[in-house]
């Protein structure tokens, strides 16, 4: 009886002690969806060429210069679509996938283990963080070599590019696992996301300049992060030449800065407030 | 150590207007493989949903592993494994890198390759999941719920669509966790399943355990009249009595020795299952 008695109460504080920590297991999550990222040909292919053929195409249709700036207009491109293929391997890639995982189970698999819940995110996070270096390392080199783009050449300016990458990918992630929840199937959730996402992408200057758009577009786009993610990379591509193309003849980092740490804060409020780990039909 | 498993008191789950689960009562012992039979829509799935920790009850007591399911943490989901019905996921892992990865979030996980050997997937270790057939994959699912070492172990339908080879060798695969003194609780649609791998087993209708005992008694089924069945000037008669070995000899007596195409049959667990069913 002794014997037994030390044993049941030695054996949960043992457990306690060992089950493995928020970190750990958020790495190994990380490691594994990455490997499942890059094992998925298909979607790979999507996401890595997508925004590189953009680049291209419209670097080949549009050739010019913007007048009395010495920019080209491919420059404009290749700094906007940095913003958006951020947002895309981030808010789409996330809001999409994590719909499919709710539907096929993994979520509701995942939620009956003891790993812990902030891991998943922490794994998904890193994951495309990685992803997200990668795409724009490609964008960067295609923009250097075809289209004139040039590098930071100061530490402010890279130190810009690094926090504008850093919040914009955060903020995008954050709403992307929010508006996983959107889709009410895996098979809509394509769908659901591109739609609007593509809509985003039309009015937040990174297809049609900015200053074309009508006013109330400009205020709609303004409540988004991707208008101020493209912002804050025309910065750090286009030097002080370009701020005249703004819209307020400035770049307003320090809007950008606060439109995008809001987005990360809200994002995150979002998250907790509303992420299932059952699909819809199982209530 | 607590004896009890698994107690349940008066559970309760209404989902708006409908009432799911109706002052549902259940108890399992340690080391019990506990079989949950009902028709579809009365409860079953979700009172295994609140003992799981999925779903929040109304009203009721629930007490799994000596914890409330709805307020207990990693420690206590821990010592549980959960096979799920359904899963499509995570196609693009080979079997040995998905069962090492949920090997890790547990405090005390069984050896990965040990696992996959046990439920007989050794030779598709290195086989990514998707490529798998439906038998395998469930399989899978099995490998994932048992890795952590579970104390408790639900199952929920786990041979459907195997075929019946597959299945006895799950059968076995089940039947040695048991005997190593895992718990386990199983619903299934297959009563042959459950006769032969539940010690004991619950049946709910209407929200409430309408049965329970051991399978070759629920319902009665032991004393119940048996069914005597034998040909005769080639007309097959059949007669119910309630003692058959009377019966078997009055007609050996008849026929001075063998009699022909003599069969005794009780009622079947499916038999006893549907009367209990349509008596709700």
């Amino acid at each position: 009886m002794s014997e037994s008695t030390t044993a049941s109460a030695a054996a949960p504080r043992a457990a306690t002690t060992s089950l493995p920590g928020t970190l750990r297991v958020g790495w190994s999550r990380a490691v594994v969806e990455t490997k499942m990222f890059f094992r998925e040909r298909d979607s790979l292919i999507f996401n890595f060429s997508f925004p590189v053929i953009l680049l291209v195409l419209f670097g080949s249709i549009f050739s010019g210069q913007v007048e009395g700036t010495g920019i080209t207009v491919s420059q404009l491109y290749a700094a906007a679509l940095i913003g958006a293929g951020l947002m895309s391997v981030s808010f789409q890639n996330l809001a999409i996938s994590i719909a499919v995982e709710r539907e096929e189970g993994t979520l509701k698999r995942l939620a009956g283990t003891p790993m812990p819940p902030a891991a998943y995110f922490l794994g998904k996070v890193l994951s495309v963080l990685l992803v997200a270096v990668l795409e724009t390392a490609i964008l960067l080199a295609v923009g250097v070599l075809l289209y004139d783009l040039t590098l930071p050449s100061t530490l402010s300016d890279w130190a810009t590019f690094g926090w504008v990458f850093v919040l914009g990918l955060t903020a995008s992630s954050l709403l992307g696992i929010a508006a996983s929840s959107l889709p009410r199937s895996a098979k809509s959730a394509a769908a659901v996301i591109t739609m609007p996402f593509v809509m985003l992408q039309f009015i937040s200057g990174v297809y049609i300049p900015f200053t074309q758009l009508p006013d109330w577009l400009i205020h709609i786009a303004s409540v988004f992060p991707l208008r101020w993610m493209c912002q804050g990379f025309r910065s750090v591509f286009l030097g002080d030449v370009g701020a005249s193309l703004e819209l307020t003849g400035s770049y307003e980092l320090g809007r950008v800065a606060l439109v995008l740490a809001a987005w990360t804060i809200g994002g995150l409020l979002l998250c907790l407030l509303t992420f299932r780990w059952k699909s819809r039909r199982e209530g | 150590m607590n004896q009890t498993a698994v107690k349940v008191r008066g559970l309760t789950k209404r989902y708006g207007e409908v009432t799911a689960v109706n002052g549902l009562d259940l108890e399992i012992r340690r080391g019990e493989v506990f079989g949950i039979l009902g028709p579809n829509g009365a409860g079953k799935s979700t009172t295994v949903e609140i003992l799981e920790g999925y779903r929040h009850r109304d009203a009721g007591e629930v007490t799994v592993l000596g914890a409330d399911p709805a307020r207990a943490g990693r420690e206590w989901r821990s010592r549980i494994g959960v096979v799920l019905q359904t899963s499509n996921d995570v196609a693009e892992l080979t079997v040995r890198e998905l069962v090492r990865h949920f090997a890790g979030f547990y405090p005390r996980p069984r050896n990965p390759d040990e696992v996959i050997e046990r439920v007989g997937l050794a030779a598709k270790a290195n086989t990514r999941v998707g490529k798998l057939s439906g038998g395998q994959r469930r399989r899978v699912d099995v490998a994932l719920g048992i890795i952590g070492r579970p104390e408790l172990l639900f199952l929920d339908e786990p041979t459907t669509g195997f075929d019946p080879e597959a299945r006895r060798r799950f059968w076995d695969l089940i039947a040695g966790l048991a005997h190593d003194g895992t718990t386990i609780v199983l619903t299934s649609h297959y009563l042959d399943e459950i006769e032969a791998l539940a010690t004991r087993l619950a049946v709910i209708a209407k929200g409430r355990v309408v049965a329970e005992g051991e399978p070759a008694t629920l319902g009665g089924r032991a004393s119940a009249k048996a069914r005597v069945s034998w040909l005769e000037d080639g007309v097959r008669r059949t007669v119910e009595t309630e003692e058959p070995t009377r019966t078997v000899l009055e007609l050996s007596r008849r026929f001075s020795g063998e009699v022909p195409e003599l069969t005794i049959k009780r009622p079947t667990l499916e038999e006893i299952y549907l009367e209990l069913i349509q008596e709700v």
